[in-house]
């Protein structure tokens, strides 16, 4: 049995990604960030680019299920693997219980750190159902905002682990 | 800022990784967590021609239990973070990690990318040096070398890890008994750069002198180090408070902090000293309790 040949490097690979559910098949040059992959390939602009190099956070998906940052994620590393972005969180217009909290307790103003606190959220509570403010506060820091001053944020996250949590009972 | 055209590869194994290296040597980046790469590459801080891609590759993620503890370089930091039962073999290492940076970083960010790195700031550093760890470093068609902890970091960002070499495993010997442990560092906000910290392991014997210390600092110069002087001085003592006051002066002293826009030197010296003391302070603390 032949091995398959040694893999060459290549400017533009062709990928495969399931994005919030959908498979995507795309070719795509390698040095495409999966943030702007997500926003000029597939037009899903709800993913923000605000610093592009891993600190604002205003660019965290789920890849795999886990918090990553999409602008320091190459595109043709999400190859084979299955992205959720903001635009995952609505059920048509039924907001997810996470939107329905920030809206309620004035979490966003202008929001474009929002998707990213959002999906950091959804991966803090999908490790921890019931987090302390304590572990939300840590989870989310990796996120800024300027406009908010994060108490609104924190206090949505703890009201929306709660409804989630009621309404599995 | 977008990264300048690279070739990408992604092998799926290490011989074929080790191939690559030896082909393009300096030309070519691995990427690993891409954590720190990424924000290169986006900044055109480097320029590479080829990104060969490590996370397809089989047998480089995981997590052995042996006399110590075995990790394979692509294991992320966040797979250690959720681990329960790894503060009861390794407190030090449990301790740390959570400080890394923040959890979107965890969950890509790897061990053997923190350590190739090798920031001056980065918790793993002090982790390898406190705890004498040994990294195995592979090279094509040889097999893997170990390179003691102490003798791994050779300067700013600059490791004993050649062009064309791949570093695949840390092995951390078994925790000590008699040992307390304290990680502590200090930055303006949680998962900030630490502007200084200390991974302290501390040996007690039975009359309650020292036994092993071990100083391992970052954000204190190039490359993480050990107060090697410190640690040397206490041995046999007694611990306790004045000791304890006396090694941390002399920790600060041992060091030649870097100044930059985030701290000054003398600030760095400063912390350095008030976290050598509280480390120690809370390492005795808990050899104590697991008598």
């Amino acid at each position: 049995m032949t091995r398959p040949a040694a893999p060459v490097p290549r400017r533009a690979l062709e990928i495969e990604v399931a994005v919030n559910g959908a498979p995507v098949l795309r070719e795509v040059e390698a040095r495409m960030t999966l943030a702007d992959f997500l926003r000029h390939e597939l037009g899903l602009t709800g993913t923000h680019v605000g610093c592009e190099h891993g600190v604002c956070g205003a660019c965290t998906v789920l890849v795999d299920g886990n918090a990553t940052r999409a602008c320091i994620l190459y595109a043709v590393q999400a190859d084979g693997c299955r992205v959720d972005t903001v635009e995952s969180l609505a059920d048509g217009d039924v907001l997810h219980p996470l939107q329905t909290a920030f809206g309620e307790h004035g979490a966003l103003q202008c929001g474009f750190c929002t998707p990213g606190f959002l999906m950091s959220a959804v991966d803090l509570l999908s490790r921890i159902p019931d987090p302390s403010e304590t572990q939300v506060r840590e989870a989310l820091s990796g996120s800024i905002c300027r406009c908010t001053g994060y108490q609104p944020i924190v206090g949505a996250v703890m009201s929306a682990a709660a409804a989630i949590a009621g309404s599995r009972t | 800022m977008k990264p300048a055209p690279f070739e990408y590869v992604a092998p799926r194994d290490l011989g074929e990784v080790l191939a690559l290296l030896a082909e393009f040597g300096d030309d070519a980046k691995i990427l690993a967590g891409g954590q720190t790469l990424g924000p290169m590459l986006n900044l055109r801080v480097i320029a590479p021609s080829v990104i060969i891609d490590i996370n397809r590759v089989e047998g480089l993620e995981y997590r052995r239990d042996e006399d110590g503890l075995a990790l394979g370089a692509l294991l992320r930091q966040g797979a250690l973070e959720d681990d329960a039962g790894l503060a009861s073999r390794q407190p030090l290492v449990a301790e740390a990690v959570p400080l890394i940076a923040h959890r979107p970083i965890r969950n890509r960010g790897t061990v053997g990318g923190s350590l190739a790195h090798a920031d001056p700031a980065a918790e793993w550093g002090a982790l390898v040096l406190a705890l004498d760890a040994e990294l195995m470093v592979a090279r094509h068609g040889e097999p893997p070398r170990a390179v003691a902890a102490l003798d791994f970091f050779a300067g700013m960002l600059e490791t004993a890890i050649g062009p064309d070499e791949l570093l695949v495993e840390v092995r951390l010997p078994r925790w000590p008994e008699r040992s307390g442990w304290s990680f502590r560092e200090l930055a303006r906000r949680p998962g900030d750069f630490a502007l200084a910290g200390v991974a302290c392991r501390l040996g007690i014997d039975a009359a309650g002198r020292c036994a092993g210390a071990r100083l391992a600092l970052i954000g204190t110069g190039d490359r993480p180090l050990r107060a090697l002087r410190a640690e040397a001085a206490r041995e046999g003592e007694a611990a306790g408070s004045a000791l304890f006051d006396a090694a941390a002066g002399e920790a600060a002293d041992e060091v030649e902090p870097l100044s930059d826009l985030h701290a000054s030197a003398g600030y760095r010296r400063h912390l350095t000293r008030m976290l050598v003391r509280d480390a120690l302070d809370q390492a005795h603390a808990r050899a104590r309790a697991e008598e």
